[in-house]
C-alpha cells in the first residue's frame, strides 16, 4: 500500500503539465521498513504466481495414479527438491502474513507511523519464525 | 479520461474489494491445506486421493484457484502498472506493459484450466 501511496502515475492528470516534478521518485528517497515489507510482499507475490505452476503440476502428479504420487514424494526427498519447497512455502508464509497485517490495516489497526512500522517488525519477525518452523518441518 | 483499461473489474474499488475477498479465500485454503498436512503424518496415496475425491474440496479447491486467478491478475496488474509504467520506462512503455499483462493473463487463465482438469479429468 505504501510504495502505491509513493508512486505517483498522474493517470488523467498527466497532459495537464508533463513538467511537473515528481516529488516521491521511489528510487530516489530512503524508504522507512514498512516500504521495504510492502516491497518483499510484493516480490514474494510474484514468486508464488510462478510458483503456482508448480503446485499445480505436483497435485497433477499427486493425484493421477498412486505411482505418479509415489513418483512425486521420491523427487521431494531430494535436496534440491526440500530448498525449492522451502523457498514456495517462505514465500507463502510471508505473504500470508503481511496479507494478514493488510487486512488489519484495512479495518484501521496499525495505520499510524509508529504503528505502522511496529506492524513491520512483528510481520517480518512472525514469517521468521513460521519460515524456521517450515524448514524444520521439511527437513 | 480514462486511460487504464487492463484493470480487472474496471472499477478500482471492486478491485480493491476482490483482492480482499480472494485473500481471505486464499488464506482460509492454506490453513485447511497446511493443517490436513501436518496432521497427517506418512500421508498415503488412498487419504490423499480420498480427500480430493469429496466434492466439497473439490469445490473449495475450484474457489481457491478463481482466487488465485483474480488474485494474481489484480496484483500483477498493480505492479505492472506501478513499475513499467511511462515513468520508468517512457513513452512507449505500453509496448513493454501490455506483453507482460498478456502473459500474466495467459498464465492465469491456463492455471484455471488445468486445475479444474486436474480435479475432474482424472
Amino acid at each position: 500500500m505504501l510504495i502505491q501511496l509513493c508512486t505517483p502515475q498522474g493517470v488523467g492528470t498527466k497532459k495537464v503539465n508533463s513538467k511537473r516534478p515528481v516529488n516521491l521518485d521511489i528510487a530516489t528517497i530512503k524508504l522507512p521498513l514498512p516500504a521495504y515489507t510492502s516491497l518483499l510482499h510484493r516480490i514474494s507475490g510474484i514468486a508464488l504466481f510462478v510458483g503456482v505452476a508448480f503446485l499445480l503440476y505436483g497435485l497433477d502428479m499427486s493425484l493421477s495414479s498412486e505411482q505418479s504420487f509415489a513418483e512425486l514424494k521420491a523427487v521431494l526427498t531430494g535436496g534440491f527438491a526440500k530448498f525449492v519447497v522451502w523457498v514456495l512455502l517462505s514465500g507463502l508464509i510471508y505473504h500470508f502474513v503481511a496479507g494478514v497485517k493488510h487486512l488489519l490495516m484495512d479495518v484501521g489497526i496499525g495505520e499510524g507511523k509508529e504503528s505502522g512500522k511496529t506492524g513491520a517488525i512483528v510481520t517480518i519477525a512472525i514469517s521468521a519464525v513460521l519460515i524456521v518452523f517450515a524448514g524444520v518441518w521439511i527437513w | 479520461m480514462v486511460k487504464n483499461i487492463t484493470n480487472l473489474s474496471r472499477s478500482g474499488l471492486y478491485d480493491w474489494m476482490l483482492q480482499r475477498v480472494s485473500a481471505i479465500i486464499l488464506a482460509a485454503y492454506t490453513v485447511f491445506i497446511g493443517g490436513f498436512l501436518l496432521t497427517t503424518p506418512d500421508l498415503g496415496y488412498e487419504q490423499w486421493s480420498g480427500l480430493f475425491e469429496q466434492t466439497w474440496v473439490r469445490i473449495f479447491t475450484l474457489l481457491t484457484l478463481l482466487s488465485i486467478a483474480a488474485h494474481s491478475w489484480i496484483g500483477m496488474w498493480t505492479i505492472t502498472t506501478d513499475y513499467l509504467n511511462s515513468r520508468a520506462l517512457g513513452g512507449k512503455s505500453v509496448l513493454i506493459r501490455f506483453p507482460v499483462q498478456l502473459i500474466c493473463f495467459v498464465a492465469v487463465f491456463s492455471y484455471v484450466v488445468w486445475g479444474i482438469q486436474i480435479l475432474w479429468g482424472q
